[in-house]
């Protein structure tokens, strides 16, 4: 018996079961300190929709062989590009939504292909290096922030200066859009986001549909051993750049996504950490650096945002402090580098 | 088809020698485009530059020791840099002022600067090859561990009698603290004055120190077994190295060197933000190393200091030029910061591209000199 | 008594096992003072075990120690670690140079063994704080050079000396160590030209002379003979004889190698079939693979010929297969069906309808993690697309896994693989099944011509005729021609039609299966064949 849930223990990881009893136990305590688990359970619930597809953008770029997209703000900088430039036309309703999920997905392309063409030059140092590029990246789009002929009245500073405001908001153009589509009241206290749910149930089946195709199967390949994919003939490069190219899309429209829901665009250095949490939910959820599945995306994001969500207000009515942003500062960047730190799968 | 071989050592040494500061080069130009553009007076940024520059180069001089055993770039010294904010703290709790004070908080921050880097070269040996991504993940995870022992446990569990540092709650350290008392201790300790310019001098003698003490190290069994781990972990294995000590202890040293470059910068500035000072130290002091031609395997005494001056006059003469070129000082701000991160990732990059390259070149020779003796028999 | 004290080194009855395979039998070696003893076998015939057990390597320990005695100076000895011999005066210098490039030629012969000068720090700190003694180390440099009577500069920088001095940089290592006996030399003369081996021969000789014995493990024949003053000649875990050069020749030396079992004519006789069909001709090709390098090799293949290609490990025999396959860089004219072939390019070479069966299984043959019936069609889908269903004209191409689960039913039946089901994970199956599993990825693919490499290794001996069943059939059914590399000369006599024999990266020559066991043997170790004019051969 022991022999068994010494296994488990060592397969699913200690620190996923610490993190999975932390959140039981906090459901637990919740009601007593007078928080609400039907609300909770619902904030839970619409930050996953929120967050869920940024997480889901990691995971063509670990399956390829990539490792983890620490340069993850390429995609949400393409994002953020779509949404400006889509309020900058005035547009509303959800032709606004997908006009900026459009001019996204168009930049996320370019700005893939470049990232892509990087990695390949530098196989093996990929993790450091996009982390680089990521936050570089970020920091460059604050001069063109400032720079670019945006001229809407509801972006650009009021009294004096010129360039962008650092948020934006998205009230009255397509705040809540999918998340209010088909949305389900259950009570007072609940609303299913019916739309968001959809939406990343849409994009996920259709990264696992991708995954089943013949191209999707050679990445695949790439990724599990690229030896084997050369001596089958498989383009490593070229898979590689697909899957850069894939993530960097997927993580443009899961940014887009992330402000529909939060209501507002946030630019200059907002976007700087954005890669790490979106990581540390995927491999909260079980995957590794080289091994990730939708699995792992939708249970890790689930747990991530639980603790994000629960911790505060559960917490705060214990302790009377805020220690929210310690914990998710430790669990999240302890978990990356726990990852790290793990041993190669070991060929079987 | 075989591919076109780019070889680099028989390219034409100027080209080479572009290649491999082109970091550095690149950045020269740029400064030297920038500042005019700013207006400042050059004894101004003279004067700039002489405080960054002292209070910065103990910070940068604590990278060398971890790249000449292999770990590539510490992002871990931030570690000790939070080692040494502890320190601060309770010499400012215990109201010890003056040079007194200084030296206390070096002598009290040792053990606990041992204990950080110790943590960060045990995790970073369970990550070979990949230190420098694990590193600053570590970074960013002990910074959440420092939260929970300034923020919650100083004023708790750990006794803080001064009400002056403490948050209104009662528990907690303030986001600011100052140090008036320490303040310029160190470098108003030998007062010099040359034209306008003071000079610190004793801070600046401490550099000198550390410096010799670098170089003296290389030259000791210990230096030469670090460097040998750098070269070549297998080999050193082989001929009975501890490769895994050895390692761990290069953190160390780094870790303990930069805690006394932090309590160094800190004196200098005169207040601590405590839970911000240490954010940018990697990250700043990383780039700075970078821009002076050092690379992920090499790195040296000119190259810190060459890339202190450069780095820094950067620094300065950004938000002048951002105004003057475009209207905007915030521009120049930016810009500060995509450098910064940009040197690094430009560094990198071109590291790990050369990497590859001459990994190549090198099985090019071999296989061009066993066919020129087959081809001879 | 006298006799004990005439020898440095004696290993009496030395057996050892892993796993309950036996691979060392009752070795008796000995070495005398001031002696160069040769030690020649096959690759897998226990040299490099019988080293590893005189210098204490783990592996050793982990798998249950080994039988006999070890006597060493005089004294009966067993090494817990290559530290404790070293330290009783065994040193070992291996094929693969252990240096470090950047270091200069003193810094790399005193590696973690550089004098120091005292300081008082160190005993606060530990000795290693104490500084480098460089000009200690120049003058044992300089004085372990002297022994060798070679040119070397102390100060120059190691990977800018010549490729054939590099090896003393290990030797002089050694030497430095004044405790040293006994010398090992692992292939020293590898890589070098035949002026270069000279060199070397010469001052293990002076070695010698000043009392150091060594142990010269080696292939190439000229080189024992003239270096040595006694041979043992091993195979098959067993000394088969010890020899004097004086009283020996090659043949007889290539003849205790290869076994003289082979000779007793359990080989039947060959319908020679008439094939006179080109189908692979291959022109100085020249293959860079890090350990089975490829210098420049020509043969021709016939169309449904089972050719043979053997060699010692090491000598690029691996190296030709996976060259042309285009796993590693390749250089050379290459022409299929008659039409010259790009190099270089794995999956041109597919299309072309070659293809290839892996030495390494597990690293290159098979996607352990996925099922069998996945990793049977994979390559046949990415090159032939087969096993797919179009979408939108051929936009989208899903995979059909029905089809995929048809076929390897039926591969799974006719190749007899034991599984579970075509579910099962390829990483839980037994190696001679992997192995099948490899060749019916390959069959899939109905290649007209097949490399398989070292098709046998690792499989029991039941499987082991099972899989070389499979390929005669194949062979024979469809015609296709195939080309086998393998390190075991019996298997490749019993189903080839040829044999190329690889030895430096080179053909040294090509026989018939029927030809005598030691002609292979010369081949192996260095004497090439001329052209015959005519010759059936080629």
């Amino acid at each position: 018996m022991k022999e068994k849930i010494k296994k488990i223990v060592e397969i699913i990881g200690l620190p996923r079961i610490i993190i999975f009893f932390f959140i039981g136990s906090l459901f637990v305590i919740a009601p007593i300190v007078g928080v609400r688990i039907d609300s909770s359970l619902n904030d839970v619930i619409v930050r996953f929709g929120m967050n869920g597809i940024l997480v889901l953008s990691l995971i063509p770029m670990v399956k390829a062989g990539c490792g983890l997209n620490f340069g993850l703000q390429l995609g949400i900088i393409a994002g953020l590009v779509g949404a400006v430039t889509s309020i900058e036309l005035e547009l509303r309703g959800f032709m606004g939504f997908f006009t900026a999920i459009g001019i996204a997905i168009f930049i996320a392309v370019i700005l893939g292909f470049l990232y892509g063409i990087l990695l390949n030059k530098i196989k093996g140092d990929e993790m450091v290096v996009a982390t680089y590029i990521g936050f570089s990246s970020v920091s460059f789009m604050c001069i063109l922030w400032l720079l670019l002929p945006y001229k809407s009245p509801n972006m650009i500073w009021a009294v004096g200066g010129s360039g962008l405001r650092t948020t934006i908001s998205l009230q009255g153009y397509w705040f809540h859009v999918l998340t209010d589509f088909l949305k389900i009241n259950f009570g007072s206290h609940i609303v299913f986001p019916t739309g968001t749910i959809l939406f990343f149930s849409l994009l996920s089946f259709l990264v696992w549909a991708f995954f089943k195709t013949k191209t999707g199967t050679a990445m695949a390949a790439v990724g599990s051993n690229a030896y084997y994919a050369k001596s089958c003939g498989i383009n490593v490069n070229k898979m590689r750049m697909i899957s850069v190219i894939l993530s960097t899309v997927i993580a443009a429209i899961g940014i887009i996504v992330y402000q529909e829901s939060f209501g507002f665009i946030q630019l200059y250095l907002a976007p700087l950490y954005m890669a790490f949490p979106a990581i540390a939910a995927l491999l909260l959820g079980g995957a590794s650096i080289k091994k990730a599945s939708i699995k792992n995306v939708i249970i890790g994001a689930f747990l991530f945002q639980g603790i994000l969500t629960m911790t505060p207000s559960v917490m705060n009515n214990i302790v009377q402090s805020d220690m929210s942003e310690t914990i998710r500062i430790i669990v999240s960047n302890g978990l990356i580098v726990y990852a790290l730190t793990r041993k190669i799968e070991r060929e079987r | 088809m075989m591919k076109k071989q780019v070889s680099t050592t028989t390219m034409n040494p100027f080209v080479y020698f572009l290649i491999n500061y082109s970091v550095p080069i690149i950045f020269a130009i740029v400064v030297a485009f920038a500042l005019p553009l700013s207006g400042l007076s050059v004894n101004n940024v003279v004067r700039e530059l002489m405080i960054r520059i002292s209070r910065n180069t103990f910070l940068i001089l604590a990278l060398l020791i971890p790249v000449m055993a292999g770990m590539g770039m510490n992002f871990g010294i931030v570690l000790g840099a939070m080692a040494g904010e502890i320190s601060l703290i309770f010499i400012t709790d215990w109201h010890i002022v003056g040079i007194s004070g200084l030296l206390l908080a070096m002598l009290i921050s040792t053990p606990i600067a041992i204990i950080f880097g110790y943590f960060a070269g045990i995790i970073l040996n369970r990550a070979k090859g990949r230190e420098m991504v694990t590193g600053f993940m570590v970074s960013f995870f002990m910074n959440g561990i420092y939260q929970v022992i300034v923020l919650y446990g100083m004023g708790n569990i750990i006794p803080i009698s001064n009400p002056d540092i403490l948050l209104p709650r009662g528990y907690g350290i303030r986001n600011a603290i100052n140090l008036l008392s320490i303040r310029q201790v160190l470098d108003n300790l030998i007062p010099l004055k040359v034209g306008t310019i003071p000079i610190p001098v004793a801070t600046f003698l401490f550099i000198i120190v550390l410096c010799i003490f670098i170089v003296w190290f290389k030259k000791t069994k210990l230096g030469q077994d670090m460097r040998t781990v750098g070269q070549d972990n297998e080999v050193a294995r082989t001929s009975g190295i501890d490769v895994e000590k050895t390692r761990v202890l290069s953190i160390v040293i780094s870790t303990v060197l930069a805690c006394y470059g932090q309590i160094i910068f800190l004196q200098n500035i005169g207040t601590m933000n405590t839970y911000n000072s240490h954010e940018q130290v990697g990250v700043f002091a990383i780039a700075a190393l970078l821009v002076g031609g050092a690379s992920v395997t090499k790195a040296n005494i000119t190259n810190v200091f060459i890339g202190v001056i450069l780095f820094h006059t950067m620094f300065v003469v950004s938000p002048r030029a951002g105004k003057e070129l475009m209207g905007q000082a915030q521009l120049g701000e930016y810009f500060r910061v995509f450098v910064s991160y940009g040197v690094i990732a430009f560094s990198l990059a071109l590291y790990a591209w050369r990497k590859r390259v001459e990994r190549e070149n090198e099985r090019r020779k071999v296989m061009d000199y066993r066919k020129s003796i087959l081809v001879k028999n | 008594m006298e006799l004990k004290e005439n020898y440095l080194l004696k290993m009496e009855k030395v057996s050892k096992s892993f796993y309950g395979n036996k691979v060392l039998k009752d070795i008796n070696i000995s070495v005398k003072y001031g002696e160069i003893v040769g030690l020649v076998g096959e690759n897998g015939a226990g040299k490099s075990t019988l080293m590893n057990i005189l210098f204490g390597n783990r592996i050793i320990h982990e798998t249950g120690g080994f039988e006999g005695k070890i006597i060493f100076a005089g004294k009966e000895v067993s090494f817990n670690s290559p530290f404790d011999a070293i330290d009783a005066g065994i040193g070992m210098v291996h094929q693969e140079f252990i240096f470090i490039p950047d270091y200069t030629v003193t810094e790399n012969i005193l590696l973690n063994k550089e004098p120091t000068k005292y300081n008082f720090i160190s005993e606060i700190f530990g000795d290693k704080i104490n500084l480098l003694d460089r000009e200690e180390m120049k003058r044992r440099t300089i004085e372990a050079i002297k022994k060798l009577d070679i040119e070397l500069d102390p100060e120059m920088v190691v990977k800018e000396i010549p490729i054939g001095h590099k090896q003393f940089i290990e030797i002089a290592r050694e030497i430095d160590r004044k405790s040293l006996k006994l010398l090992v030399l692992d292939e020293p003369t590898a890589v070098l030209t035949e002026s270069e081996a000279d060199i070397v021969i010469k001052a293990i000789k002076k070695l010698t002379a000043a009392g150091i014995s060594i142990i010269f493990i080696s292939h190439r024949l000229q080189e024992i003979l003239n270096g040595c003053d006694r041979i043992f000649v091993l195979r098959d875990g067993a000394i088969q004889k010890e020899l004097v050069p004086t009283e020996t020749n090659p043949r007889e030396i290539a003849e205790y190698m290869i076994g003289h079992e082979l000779k007793k004519g359990n080989l039947k006789a060959k319908e020679t079939r008439k094939i006179n069909d080109t189908i692979l001709e291959v022109n100085n090709l020249w293959v860079d693979m890090p350990g089975e390098q490829v210098n420049g090799v020509s043969f021709k293949v016939n169309k449904g010929e089972i050719f043979g290609i053997g060699g010692l490990t090491g000598q690029g025999k691996l190296g030709i297969a996976n060259g042309i396959m285009g796993l590693y860089p390749a250089e050379g004219e290459v022409k299929f069906k008659g039409k010259p072939i790009h190099l270089n390019n794995s999956k041109y070479i597919l299309e072309q309808g070659i293809a290839f069966v892996s030495e390494d299984r597990r690293g290159l043959g098979l996607l352990l993690d996925q099922p069998i019936f996945k990793n049977i069609t994979f390559t046949a889908m990415q090159i032939k697309e087969k096993f797919i269903k179009s979408f939108l004209g051929g936009m989208i191409k899903f995979c059909d896994d029905q089809a995929m689960i048809k076929i390897t039913k039926e591969y799974i039946d006719s190749l007899q693989i034991k599984c579970e089901s075509e579910k099962q994970l390829a990483f839980e199956l037994s190696g001679g099944n992997q192995q099948k599993l490899c060749m019916a990825k390959v069959f899939v693919l109905q290649p007209e011509l097949i490399f398989v490499s070292e098709p046998t290794r690792g499989i029991d001996v039941g499987a082991k005729s099972l899989v070389l069943d499979t390929l005669r059939q194949y062979n024979r059914k469809y015609g296709t021609t195939i080309i086998m590399v393998s390190s075991e000369l019996i298997e490749l006599m019993s189903i080839c039609e040829r044999i190329a024999i690889v030895d430096e990266g080179q053909i040294s020559g090509i026989l018939p299966p029927n030809a005598q066991p030691e002609e292979f043997g010369l081949l192996m170790l260095g004497k090439k064949i001329e052209e015959k004019e005519g010759s059936v051969y080629k």
